[in-house]
């Protein structure tokens, strides 16, 4: 074997590797301008300015609510509701599915068009495929004596307003 | 009469112009059939021959012809609908209104637009169980189901997606109660509603997206897949015909 054909023979053994790095170069950078894309494309599909109306709503002076009523406020999605222990704040959001539902006065119960799904003045499920109670919302008094109620704050359990 | 309209259709097809564009050339051989096909743009994505009996009625019932052409229908009476339609709140429940009492012809393309996807998503259910239950789906064609049942799904979603385009009452609740639905997905739901909405509620910016989704996005989708599908019939052997002779092996 002489000087030449060695050249050859190394040449022949180092040409393949060196293919398979430019092509794991080649799918490496591939890959990262892949990654790099969909991470493009989440930031600009994901909204960074919403313009929805704000959570919190201002339902008036909390003497508006006699005893004993439930007031369906339709804009905001929202019941307040005065029983014997106070004044609360209810979603109108269906648990179940997102749909409004609407307080029967001549039943005394919450129902939703959707479903079928029936809740009692307080929340709590009657019949129907909701799968919790209605979400009390957090709701307060401001320095105008005004009832705010916080619409992203739903609520673990009971809480009245002090008045 | 006859005759001499024969002579000059048949003068049309010897003229240069024709030619240019037509290279198969006239004449009622097998070849110069064969070769309008398979030199057509839009035919050469099917077989240049078919067996007569895979044509007959029972055979497919035509039902993947008549969901193209419920595909057809949707795109020509689409875009026209799209020149006044503004994908805007409150717009669009107004142009909607107009489309309907005010535009000429506007009541009868939104029909033919809204029974035509209802008749597409029937069609499409339809040929897919007759696909089923003749066994058509079997090797060689079960790339081609794959691709069928990409094609049932990207027609639900045309049609979920247009379903909010009228934005009434019936569309916003049925794209909340469906984007709901959505979230319920584990991990990713609560993202993959908020990404596909815009926001927070179903609002102006999920009535954009659902239009660009609905107008742009999957009809090229549909129409890439459908090339794939029709191609792939003649890549598949051609419709199957049933019994033994299913042209199974049999690939042009």
């Amino acid at each position: 074997m002489n000087e030449d054909s060695k050249k050859q023979t190394a040449l022949n053994d180092t040409e393949p590797s060196r293919r398979e790095a430019f092509v794991k170069i080649g799918v490496g950078s591939i890959c990262v301008a892949c990654s790099g894309a969909a991470v493009f494309g989440y930031e600009f599909l994901a909204p960074n300015v919403l313009y929805e109306p704000s959570p919190v709503v201002n339902a008036g002076k909390p003497d508006r609510y006699p005893l004993g009523s439930v007031t369906q406020d339709q804009q905001s999605g929202i019941y307040i509701v005065h029983g014997s222990e106070g004044i609360y704040a209810m979603s109108a959001v269906c648990t179940h599915l997102g749909c409004l539902t609407a307080w029967q006065p001549e039943l005394g119960i919450v129902a939703c068009p959707c479903h079928g799904s029936k809740f009692r003045r307080d929340g709590t499920k009657i019949e129907g495929p909701a799968p919790r109670p209605l979400v009390w919302l957090k709701a307060s008094i401001d320095d105008d004596g005004d009832l705010l109620v916080d619409r992203s704050s739903p609520l673990d359990q009971k809480q009245y307003v002090r008045t | 009469m006859a005759s001499s309209l024969d002579a000059h259709l048949e003068n049309l097809r010897e003229s240069r112009v024709w030619r240019s564009i037509f290279r198969s050339g006239s004449g009622a051989t097998n070849l110069h059939r064969a070769l309008s096909v398979q030199q057509n743009v839009f035919l050469h994505l099917s077989s240049v021959k078919i067996r007569k009996r895979s044509l007959a009625f029972r055979v497919t019932w035509f039902l993947g012809t008549l969901s193209l052409g419920g595909l057809l229908i949707l795109v020509v009476t689409g875009i026209p609908l799209m020149l006044y339609y503004h994908p805007s709140v409150p717009q669009a429940y107004a142009d909607m209104k107009d489309l309907r009492f005010v535009v000429s012809a506007g009541v009868f393309l939104r029909n033919l637009h809204r029974w035509a996807a209802h008749a597409m998503v029937l069609l499409v259910f339809a040929h897919m169980f007759k696909v089923f239950y003749r066994g058509a789906y079997r090797p060689p064609r079960e790339f081609n189901w794959v691709v069928g049942v990409i094609l049932l799904i990207l027609t639900l979603l045309l049609s979920y997606t247009g379903y909010l385009l009228p934005w009434d009452q019936l569309a916003f609740w049925a794209i909340t109660v469906g984007s709901n639905l959505l979230s319920s997905v584990p991990v990713l739901g609560a993202k993959i509603r908020f990404l596909m909405l815009g926001g927070n509620t179903v609002n102006a910016n999920a009535l954009l997206r659902f239009y660009v989704l609905h107008c742009v996005i999957l009809p090229l989708m549909a129409a890439i897949f459908v090339a794939i599908h029709f191609w792939r019939i003649r890549k598949d052997g051609g419709i199957y015909a049933g019994g033994a002779d299913s042209g199974k092996g049999k690939r042009s």
